[in-house]
């Protein structure tokens, strides 16, 4: 791939970062951590990987996208926004009573929504329900659940994980956001689930490491993904919880605070532009 | 004489030739719960997903995103109790389009003890939001639920029983979903059962005839949403109410009518259940004595129910 189109992509993860710590402001309330770690995945998944239409979320022959880790729902909620699904001013209502979007993903209200998460866990059984569902009907669409390190420790993963490769599902493509930190602190002193990758072989899978920031290595993983046959693949990406903005950046305290003013402000400085 | 979970079985296989959307999955249990009969016939729509339900449920919510309907089965403890959470977030709250139709409901599981007998079921499913809990009475009427189901969208409970039981409704039976259905005509009282309880309660409403009382049995299939109107009209005409069920007497058909009554029209009540205790080993009609389902024990509680409402 050129590195033109990297570069485009680049721009719109920074955009999309932007957007993430402006809606966090707005709405005083939600996950800045975690959706910041994710953000650049969601972005190559949604502005190059996957197969949709904006105008008919619906679309049959459309990829498949579950937030397992359903707290990074902005990250989520801008990439939409911004591809069209529904207006950004939306995105200003976030987790306010009668907005379409909810503290946590909500397919009843949310175009381009495909299921409910956010009670940790449960994303790749739906995602393998979904893999399965498509191959019944001959489809070659893509089913993607990215899903974070902390919540590895929920065992319905492994029984999920164990299934995807019992059923050879390979149009499924997992995402590990790998920030090493949840809610009280490492993932490895809260509850170790390293090393990830030898969990996911045994089990069966394919599994490709990357930098879960480094654009050109998503793209590519996610093309050898899509190559494999045989066994889901998935993409254990090491991340920064927080990237972009230093004052965030390996702390689980952003895990589930919202930027203030002066957050916001010196966040925006970080990634390149002013308040207007 | 024909177990509930046999018509499953056969009603599967049969929706599954008309609509080939229609998938199954199990949790190793395919023997005992019928869904064997649809495997074997549509092998590529079966998924077995080993001994893990919170899974099952999940890629079940999944399949129906992708446009399935699938149909959920394993014992009742199994399927309410240990993927309850993934039933309520990956199934209800979406209202996604999926049948959770467990067998071995209740304390006629038998021999294999308290740790398999679900007496919490009804309570625990008919508490989440958007979902439809069914407990049919026998074979005729669980051919008619799960068809039922399969036609409307939206997340179904269906609990199913392990043992035969008498047939109570003919062969083409009409099963109208959210509807009671009354049958026999009473005046004195009236018993609202559920499940295996209906056959119960139609023994009882006999013995209470030999008494000279007029017992009235209106059999609720359907326990969420409640026919309100058959129950209110009981107890206005008859003005006492004994409530059956193979289930605690917290949170399941006694305690939906007993809500209901003390709302919208107090009235003499009797809940017969199981009072707050888990389930035993024993054989099935040893269990119906010893937890105080039988017959005779609805005809004390319809004459407890009778000396109140004799006594205002």
């Amino acid at each position: 791939m050129e590195k033109e189109k990297i570069e485009l992509l680049e721009d719109k993860a920074r955009n999309l970062r932007v957007s993430i710590v402006k809606t966090l402001h707005k709405s005083q309330s939600g996950h800045t951590g975690g959706s910041l770690s994710a953000i650049d995945m969601v972005t190559a998944l949604y502005f190059h990987e996957m197969r949709h239409d904006p105008e008919n979320p619906l679309w049959e022959g459309r990829d498949r996208f579950v937030l397992s880790k359903g707290h990074a729902a902005p990250a989520q909620y801008v990439a939409l926004a911004e591809a069209g699904y529904f207006p950004k001013e939306d995105l200003m209502m976030l987790r306010r009573l009668g907005s379409h979007l909810q503290g946590h993903p909500d397919s009843k209200g949310t175009p381009g929504v495909e299921v409910c998460t956010g009670s940790l866990g449960q994303g790749l059984s739906m995602a393998n329900g979904m893999a399965l569902g498509l191959r019944l009907d001959n489809s070659d669409s893509r089913v993607y659940v990215l899903l974070g390190d902390g919540e590895l420790q929920e065992g319905q993963v492994w029984e999920a994980a164990m299934a995807a490769a019992h059923y050879r599902l390979d149009n499924l493509c997992a995402l590990v956001d790998a920030n090493a930190l949840q809610i009280d602190g490492e993932v490895e002193k809260v509850m170790n689930v390293f090393p990830i990758s030898d969990k996911f072989r045994t089990f069966g899978w394919n599994v490709i490491e990357i930098d879960g920031h480094d654009m050109k290595a998503i793209i590519e993983a996610l093309a050898k993904a899509k190559a494999a046959k045989g066994k889901p693949t998935v993409l254990v990406a090491t991340t920064v919880k927080g990237k972009g903005v230093p004052r965030f950046e390996h702390k689980a305290s952003y895990h589930g605070v919202a930027p203030n003013d002066d957050e916001l402000n010196e966040a925006l400085m970080c990634l390149g532009c002013f308040e207007d | 004489m024909k177990a509930t979970r046999d018509a499953y079985g056969e009603t599967l296989a049969q929706l599954g030739e008309q609509n080939s959307n229609i998938v199954v999955l199990d949790a190793d249990l395919s023997g005992s719960t019928k869904t064997g009969v649809f495997a074997r016939k549509f092998p590529e729509r079966f998924f077995n997903m080993g001994i893990a339900e919170a899974n099952m449920v999940g890629t079940a919510a999944g399949l129906a995103a992708a446009g399935k309907i699938p149909f959920v089965s394993t014992f009742a403890i199994f399927a309410a109790g240990r993927a309850w959470e993934q039933i309520r977030q990956s199934v209800a709250y979406p209202k996604a389009n999926v049948k959770i139709v467990p067998t071995h409901g209740g304390i006629t599981v038998g021999e294999d003890g308290g740790s398999h007998q679900s007496v919490e079921d009804i309570a625990i499913m008919r508490a989440i939001p958007n979902m439809t809990v069914i407990v049919p009475a026998d074979a005729a009427e669980t051919r008619g639920a799960i068809t039922a189901a399969a036609a409307h969208n939206g997340p179904f409970y269906i609990r199913l029983g392990r043992n035969k039981v008498p047939a109570i409704f003919p062969d083409d039976h009409d099963f109208v979903l959210g509807k009671g259905v009354e049958l026999a005509a009473g005046t004195d009282m009236t018993f609202i059962t559920t499940g295996i309880m209906t056959a119960q309660a139609i023994q009882a409403a006999a013995l209470l005839g030999e008494q000279g009382i007029s017992a009235r049995v209106v059999h609720i299939a359907t326990i969420k949403p409640l026919d309100q109107e058959i129950i209110l009209n009981a107890a206005r005409e008859t003005g006492a109410i004994v409530t059956a069920e193979e289930h605690s007497v917290i949170g399941g058909l006694g305690s939906a009518v007993a809500e209901l009554l003390a709302e919208h029209h107090p009235t003499h009540l009797k809940r017969v259940g199981i009072y707050d205790r888990f389930g035993t080993s024993g054989k099935a009609e040893e269990l119906i004595k010893y937890f105080g389902l039988t017959p005779a024990d609805l005809v004390e509680a319809a004459q407890e129910v009778l000396a109140k409402k004799q006594n205002g």
